[in-house]
C-alpha cells in the first residue's frame, strides 16, 4: 500500500486560504488504511479547517467526501459532491489520487493534504514501515524478500557496509540493517550463497532515471478499441 | 605477477611491512597546511603511500582528488580514496580516468558514510555504485571499456586505459563479522587487491578476524586511528559502528597527565601495530591531523 501522513496544518492553512468553499476529499483505500487520509480523517478535517477559519476571521467553508479510490475513474461516478461547485479541492489521497483528480476536473484546483511517504506495510499497531521502492527490477528472489534498494539507507547491492552496529543502520537506531536483516534470513534459509553472489551495478533506467514509468497491457487497449466501434 | 603500477604496489609485493598515512582536505581552499604537514611529516621511506579522504564523514571540503595531485608534486605517493555517496557513475569513471591522467595510481573504494551523518543532511544520496561497483567499474576501465554500452550493444571503447592498485576496506571488529568477511570476499572477486581496515584496538579480535579471512589472498593493512583523548575514545565507542576501543586503553588515556596525551598516544598506536605486524602485511596510520606524531609511532613500533 501507499503510506502518507497529513501535512501540517499550517501548511494546509496557507494553500486553501485564498479559496472560499473547499472540498476536504478522502479515498477509501491505502490512506484509509494508514488513517491519513480516508472519510473519517476527511470529515475531521474539514471541521478542523472551519473551526480555523472562524478562528482566523477567513472565508474559507469546508465540506467533505470520500470516494473508494483517487486513482481509478470507475470510482468518480461515487462523488457524492460536484468538485466543480467548490472553490478548491484539499485530496487527502496520496499523490496519485491528487494527480489523478486533477486531471479529471482540469477546471478545479486539487490542493494535497497530505505528504505521501513510501510504499509500505503496517509492521506492528501504529507503525507502518517502507518495504519496496518501485525500482522496476525486483530483487527479492535473493535477498531472502527483504529489499535492499528500499530497506538499506544506501541502496547497497552487494551486502552491509561498515556503518552497521548490533543490527541497526548509522543513520538511525530506529532503522534495522536491511543487510543484516538479509544475512539472518539467509542464513535461516540455508542460502547464504545467495548473499556471496557477486552482484552487478543496479540498471537505475528501470527505476526513475529515465523519466516517467508507464505499463502498457496491448491486449486490454484493444478489446476496448473493438467495444467502442 | 605483473609489474607494479605504484611504490605501493611494489612495496606489497616485496612482502614488506607496509605503512600508510592519511591527510583530509581541507573545508575551504586553505589547503597548503595540511600539504606541508604531509610533506614535513609524512613524505619518508617508512611510508609507502598516503590516503586522502573524499568528503570524509559526508562533511563538504575540498576534493580527494586535488589533494592526491598536491601530494604527488611534492613527491608524496597518494591513495586516492573514492566514496560512491555522492557522484554516480559517469562522475565516477570521469575522476577515474582524470585521476589517471594526473598521474594517481591508487585507489581506495568506499561506500562512504551517509549524507545524514554529514553537516548537508539535505542533500540528495547517490549510491549509484556500491563500493563493489566502484571496484567493478575499475577493472572494466583496465580493461579498456566503461560502464555503458554502444549501438551494438558492445562495452564502450576507452582512447586510452588506465592501471590502478584497487584498494577496499573492511570492518574487523563489527558486531557480527560474517557479512564484513562475506562483502570482503565479493570486493575481492571484483579486483581489490590490497584492503585497509576500520580502526583497531583489540589485537585479539583483530587475530580472531584475520583466522576467519585467511582464504582472501590480499594484504590486509590494519587501521590505526590516533586516540587524541580518552573523550575521542569514549565518543567512537559510542558512535563509531565496529570501533571498539578497550577499557584498559581508555584508563591509559585517561589517567596520562595533561602535557603527555600525546605521548600516551604515541605509545597506544606504537603498541597496536608492534602487537598485531605478525597477523598482517602493514598498518594504515590515520592520524587525523596529528601528522607530527606518524614519525615517532613508526620509531616506536620498530618499523624503521
Amino acid at each position: 500500500m501507499i503510506v502518507a501522513e497529513r501535512k501540517p496544518l499550517e501548511e494546509i492553512l496557507g494553500t486553501v486560504t485564498p479559496y472560499g468553499k473547499v472540498l476536504v476529499l478522502g479515498c477509501g483505500s491505502c490512506v484509509t488504511v494508514c488513517l491519513s487520509g480516508g472519510e473519517k480523517q476527511a470529515e475531521e478535517l474539514a471541521v478542523i479547517l472551519n473551526l480555523a477559519a472562524r478562528q482566523k476571521g477567513l472565508k474559507l467553508q469546508a465540506e467533505f467526501d470520500c470516494i473508494m479510490r483517487q486513482c481509478d475513474k470507475e470510482f468518480v461516478a461515487n462523488l457524492k459532491k460536484d468538485p466543480k461547485q467548490y472553490d478548491a479541492v484539499l485530496s487527502i489521497a496520496c499523490g496519485v489520487g491528487v494527480g489523478f483528480m486533477s486531471e479529471q476536473f482540469p477546471d478545479v484546483p486539487f490542493l494535497p493534504g497530505l505528504n505521501t511517504t513510501f510504499h509500505g506495510a503496517g509492521s506492528a499497531p501504529g507503525l507502518w514501515k517502507e518495504y519496496c521502492h518501485g525500482c522496476g527490477d525486483c530483487l527479492l528472489a535473493w535477498t531472502g524478500g527483504i529489499c535492499p534498494i528500499a530497506r538499506c539507507a544506501k541502496s547497497l547491492i552487494n551486502g552491509t557496509c561498515g556503518g552497521t552496529k548490533e543490527g541497526k543502520c548509522e543513520v538511525s537506531k530506529d532503522i534495522d540493517c536491511a543487510w543484516y536483516l538479509i544475512y539472518k534470513r539467509l542464513e535461516q534459509l540455508g542460502r547464504l550463497d545467495q548473499y556471496r553472489k557477486l552482484r552487478p551495478p543496479v540498471h537505475w533506467g528501470k527505476d526513475r532515471s529515465a523519466g516517467p514509468r508507464r505499463l502498457t497491457h496491448k491486449e486490454l487497449a484493444e478489446i476496448q478499441e473493438v467495444t467502442k466501434q | 605477477m605483473s609489474a607494479p603500477v605504484s611504490k605501493l604496489q611494489a612495496t606489497l609485493q616485496a612482502g614488506q611491512f607496509v605503512v600508510t598515512a592519511e591527510i583530509g582536505p581541507p573545508k575551504g581552499t586553505n589547503i597548503e597546511p595540511a600539504i606541508h604537514e604531509a610533506e614535513k611529516y609524512l613524505k619518508r621511506d617508512s611510508i609507502a603511500a598516503v590516503n586522502v579522504t573524499d568528503i570524509q564523514t559526508a562533511v563538504m571540503r575540498a576534493s580527494s582528488l586535488v589533494g592526491c595531485k598536491l601530494l604527488l608534486d611534492r613527491g608524496i605517493e597518494p591513495v586516492l580514496q573514492m566514496v560512491t555517496r555522492d557522484r554516480n557513475r559517469l562522475a565516477l569513471q570521469s575522476d577515474l580516468l582524470s585521476a589517471y591522467i594526473l598521474g594517481i595510481r591508487n585507489v581506495l573504494a568506499l561506500t562512504g558514510d551517509h549524507v545524514t551523518m554529514g553537516d548537508h543532511p539535505g542533500a540528495k544520496a547517490v549510491y549509484d555504485l556500491d563500493s563493489v561497483g566502484l571496484i567493478q567499474a575499475m577493472s572494466n576501465l583496465e580493461k579498456g571499456t566503461d560502464m555503458g554500452l554502444d549501438m551494438k550493444g558492445n562495452p564502450n571503447k576507452l582512447d586510452g586505459s588506465p592501471a590502478f592498485l584497487k584498494g577496499c576496506v573492511v570492518t574487523p571488529c563489527a558486531d557480527c563479522v560474517e557479512p564484513q568477511i562475506i562483502k570482503l570476499e565479493k570486493k575481492v572477486e571484483a579486483g581489490a587487491q590490497f584492503c585497509q581496515t576500520q580502526a583497531v584496538y583489540d589485537p585479539a579480535a583483530f587475530e580472531k578476524f584475520m583466522k576467519q579471512a585467511e582464504h582472501i589472498r590480499v594484504p590486509v593493512l590494519v587501521g590505526i586511528v590516533v586516540l587524541k583523548s580518552a573523550g575521542m575514545a569514549r565518543y567512537m565507542n559510542a558512535n563509531v559502528p565496529g570501533v571498539v576501543v578497550p577499557k584498559a586503553i581508555l584508563k591509559e588515556l585517561a589517567d596520562a597527565p595533561k602535557d603527555g596525551v600525546q605521548k600516551k598516544s604515541v605509545e597506544i598506536s606504537a603498541g597496536l601495530i608492534r602487537d598485531m605486524k605478525p597477523m598482517c602485511q602493514g598498518a594504515h596510520i590515520m592520524p587525523l591531523g596529528w601528522d607530527h606524531l606518524v614519525p615517532q609511532i613508526i620509531e616506536h613500533a620498530a618499523l624503521l
